[in-house]
């Protein structure tokens, strides 16, 4: 494993950087608006450590469906409902709850570094066993052929699945978010009912 | 040439990221940046599952991030459809301020 090369080691760095920046700057950035654009440099970072790890699929998704779609949506409610100003983080509503908020990640990190590091001799490198490798069609797509068979073949029903969940999703926004005209529609109820 | 980087620098990242959303998630009162925070969670264990797929040689990681990612987008609409359900009849709402489910 210490056989990587120093561009990766730069790709891997300046991506870590960009994660770690975006998520901080999400937490910490008083305007919505610039949260969003942190969640944006995060999102990409995690696309670009989704390339080094050879999930050109996967990276291309998390561009188009997160960077693209979800962030859009979240601009698109912060502009909507017009929350676009500064909020005054500097008011605490619950007194001890930071430092006890940071307590719970420090300590959510030790534990998770410890196992991390703990686990480290489990994962063994298999040489030769990688998911990109020239696949049994030894052409560059392998990687999205692989993963189109296991989701059509072994994960064909949850796939189906899914579309249920969208389907639901939509519906369920479109009722949720609609403006039911209350006084106007029972008034309407009623004279229809009488 | 396949994950040359250690695995490990890839979960310690995605643990760092994790942690990072659940403190943000915990903090701040903004229901729009909580769920941002949320999505900082999910990534976190994106990466996870990609790091242990490519270790691993397992597609069935990759996967399992393509059906979160789908959940993700469906859990952002109908989260959004509710803040702006609610925000559209209290402006301004924070989480403390929606404690009540009163309406």
């Amino acid at each position: 494993m210490s056989d990587a090369t120093f561009l990766e080691y730069v790709v891997f760095f300046s991506a870590a950087i960009m994660i770690l920046g975006g998520a901080i700057g999400v937490i910490t950035l008083k305007n919505p608006v610039h949260a969003a654009l942190g969640l944006v440099l995060t999102l990409f970072g995690v696309a670009v450590q989704f390339v080094a790890m050879e999930a050109h699929f996967l990276a291309a998704v998390q561009v188009i469906v997160y960077a693209g779609a979800i962030v859009v949506l979240f601009l698109f409610v912060i502009m909507l409902l017009g929350v676009d100003e500064s909020i005054d983080l500097s008011i605490e509503p619950i007194p001890i709850q930071r430092p006890l908020a940071a307590i719970m990640g420090l300590g959510l990190v030790g534990l998770l570094g410890a196992a991390i590091v703990r686990a480290e001799d489990a994962l063994v490198i298999n040489p030769g066993s990688g998911i990109d490798v020239a696949g049994e069609t030894g052409n560059n797509d392998s990687n999205i052929q692989q993963l189109a068979t296991n989701l059509y073949g072994d994960h064909v029903f949850a796939f189906q699945l899914t579309s249920v969940l969208l389907i639901v999703a939509v519906a369920g926004t479109v009722l949720l978010t609609r403006k039911w005209p209350r006084d106007a529609g029972s008034s309407e109820s009623e004279s229809s009912d009488a | 040439m396949i994950a040359a980087i250690g695995t490990s620098s890839y979960l310690l990242l995605a643990a760092l990221l994790f942690a990072i959303g659940a403190f943000g998630l915990l903090v701040r009162r903004n229901p729009l940046i909580m769920f941002m925070c949320i999505e900082l969670m999910l990534n976190a264990a994106n990466l996870t599952f990609v790091a242990l797929a490519t270790q691993l040689g397992d597609i069935n990681g990759q996967t399992a991030v393509f059906f979160v990612m789908v959940v993700a987008a469906a859990e952002v609409v109908v989260g959004l459809g509710i803040l702006v359900s609610i925000l559209r009849r209290r402006p301004g709402a924070t989480a403390d301020d929606l404690a009540e489910l009163k309406g």
